[in-house]
């Protein structure tokens, strides 16, 4: 399990840092969830991967840290409240500079 | 336990969710309540340097759960520095916003006041990821206040300003996440026992864990390679929010004291001096650019941006020495550099609207209203700003060198930050010769608004008096950093019981 949980966090950074670096909005939001998703299942597993154990002390030989979901819980809130944010942040400048750039210009068309 | 402690972030949330709720009742109303808060931060932060300045650590548990395993606020002297230098900022920026500008977009007062709130909790928290969540707070708030008033600029401004931010919090919650997976706590002074009692095998992922730390920091205080996103921002705000900002870069600095000087500071073989390594030069590059931008601006705005890239650049390369009288130097000039930065920015906006044309433009050439006037002004500020005497930046740069001398790599330092000085001494003066030297008198000056510029006038006063009375505050300021290099104490503070612990073992 810690090896498919390992690819899958590398597989979502990786993609997430490559689209973070494109030039486009859009593209950059997309790359931002997907690095929030990653570093979101990073946190989770900050706290051992436990399969089938309760997330309290004592009730069973083993059981599950309890405080890295909390802290998830804590960082998906923000992360969600920050990428609505930027969805409408790109939406305003998309409007108001006339292009979806993140330098807020198109450097094909405006040096042109 | 008293509740006073907690006080400096309730008090401005409050209010700001007050704000929000009667929006529709007077403006003057959200003005005054935005106002009485902010005085009321002003008295809560004096009476923080007050009790702080015993000694003591004061420690608020969140809820009365004991320490490693609740949030606790805890009160030293930085702390207490710091929540008075944000309230007296934040005081005057809103003044002076209160003059008309908060008007031109909505709920500024609201976020004002969440903005003040994120800086305190950030100030008071002894917990790594509360920590994360108030600058979560102050960053959520500064991006809204950063696009008030609305236009092009901003938007491009913004869009970079919280893409970059949203990408350093991605790497704060990584390195959270190495951390807590290596101790199991996120408590601060608990994380320094643990770190320091880490089996050897765990320094190379503590080493990183610190270092991405030091990176999310460093984008947030603006060091070298994470700084390009700053003079686009601050000039492109408007002037009371960029002179609030003048405290963020300074937030990222508190941090970078606070984890590296007690979390990462313990053990045979302390994490921090990695970190230090790294940010000695790096340091040293960021004031040597500070000083390039600040000769290279085409605005007053942009050339205040630069000069608290300048600033960022002399206190981390002084804080980066990390003796006693370096950490003291560096205080004292975190506070003068804030307040003439802040005065700077109003400066900035203030002479740019007496001008016939360009704003606050170098390029363009043209008379000035009330030239004696705002030119004295300017003349004043500029020299409190470079750093001549009587002013505080004397006091604070002769410090900085006095301390950098008693180390071998000091050298650089001074070769550095002088030659900065005389390059920010070019460019002001400069700017006071194109702008009140050479145009003549304008026929019909603009109306002055007389609240911002006694307003601008007594923060430069303020900065002043920090001269003259230097003496009690340098006093103060050697024993915070004093406090600063003994973390054993916040911990005993923070965990009386597991240094009882320690002790029985011990012997």
């Amino acid at each position: 399990m810690e090896l498919l949980y390992a690819i899958t966090l590398g597989v979502l950074t990786t993609c997430g840092i490559y689209l973070v670096l494109r030039a486009r909005t859009f593209t950059v939001i997309l790359g931002l969830t997907l690095l929030s998703h990653a570093v979101n299942l990073y946190l989770f597993a900050s706290g051992r991967l436990v399969a089938g154990a309760p997330a309290i002390v004592g009730l069973s030989e083993r059981s599950a840290d309890p405080l890295p979901q909390a802290l998830v819980l804590t960082a998906i809130v923000i992360g969600f409240a920050m990428t609505a944010f930027v969805v409408v942040l790109a939406l305003k400048a998309a409007v108001e500079l006339r292009n979806d750039h993140v330098d807020g210009e198109n450097p094909d068309e405006d040096r042109a | 336990m008293s509740h006073a402690l907690i006080l400096p972030i309730l008090l401005p949330l409050v209010t700001g969710a007050g704000q929000l709720l009667l929006y529709r009742l007077p403006f003057g109303v959200q003005r005054l309540m935005g106002i009485a808060s902010t005085l009321g931060l002003v008295l809560l932060g004096l009476w923080a340097l007050v009790i702080a300045g015993s000694g003591e650590y004061h420690l608020y548990h969140a809820g009365d759960w004991p320490a490693p395993f609740g949030i606790v606020l805890v009160l030293d002297r930085l702390s207490a520095i710091m929540l008075a230098l944000t309230a007296v900022l934040g005081f005057c920026c809103l003044l002076y916003a209160s003059s008309g500008t908060d008007k031109r977009g909505a709920h500024f007062h609201a976020l004002f006041q969440f903005q003040l709130a994120g800086l305190n909790g950030a100030f008071l928290t002894g917990d790594l990821f509360n920590l994360f969540v108030f600058f979560e707070i102050l960053l959520i708030a500064s991006y809204a206040l950063l696009l008030h008033g609305g236009g092009r600029a901003r938007s491009r401004a913004g869009l970079h300003y919280v893409i970059i931010n949203l990408v350093s919090s991605a790497l704060f919650l990584i390195a959270l996440g190495t951390l807590y997976g290596l101790t199991g706590t996120l408590n601060m002074a608990d994380l320094a026992l643990r770190v320091a009692e880490a089996p050897a095998e765990d320094a190379p992922l503590l080493a990183a864990a610190s270092l991405i730390l030091l990176v999310v920091f460093g984008i947030k205080a603006a060091v070298l390679p994470l700084l390009f996103w700053l003079p686009r921002a601050y000039s492109a705000s408007s002037a009371p929010v960029a002179a609030l900002f003048a405290i963020m870069t300074k937030v990222g600095i508190y941090a970078i004291l606070r984890v590296f000087l007690l979390v990462f500071a313990l053990g045979e073989a302390p994490v921090n001096a990695t970190a230090w390594g790294w940010l000695w030069p790096l340091a040293l590059l960021t004031l040597a650019l500070g000083g390039v931008g600040v000769l290279g601006s085409n605005s007053l705005r942009t050339l205040t941006a630069y000069l608290v890239i300048l600033s960022v650049g002399t206190l981390l390369a002084t804080i980066s020495l990390v003796t006693p009288g370096s950490l003291g130097a560096a205080l004292f000039y975190l506070i003068h550099s804030t307040a003439m930065t802040a005065v700077f920015f109003l400066l900035a906006d203030l002479l740019g609207r007496q001008r016939e044309a360009g704003y606050d433009r170098f390029s363009a050439v043209g008379p000035i209203g009330h030239r004696w006037l705002l030119g004295t002004l300017f003349f004043v500020a500029g020299i409190a700003m470079v750093g001549l005497p009587p002013f505080s930046g004397f006091v604070s740069k002769a410090w900085i060198l006095q301390a950098s001398a008693q180390e071998p790599q000091g050298l650089w330092l001074w070769g550095v930050l002088l030659a900065a000085a005389l390059l920010t001494l070019i460019a002001i003066s400069r700017t006071g010769s194109n702008w009140f030297w050479r145009p003549d008198d304008m026929a019909r000056p603009y109306p002055l608004e007389r609240g911002p510029l006694a307003l601008v006038f007594a923060m430069v006063g303020l900065n002043g008096l920090l001269a003259a009375f230097g003496e009690p505050v340098m006093g103060y300021l050697e024993l915070t950093a004093e406090q600063l290099l003994d973390p054993q104490a916040y911990i005993a503070a923070v965990l009386p019981q597991a240094i009882a612990s320690a002790q029985e073992i011990a012997p």
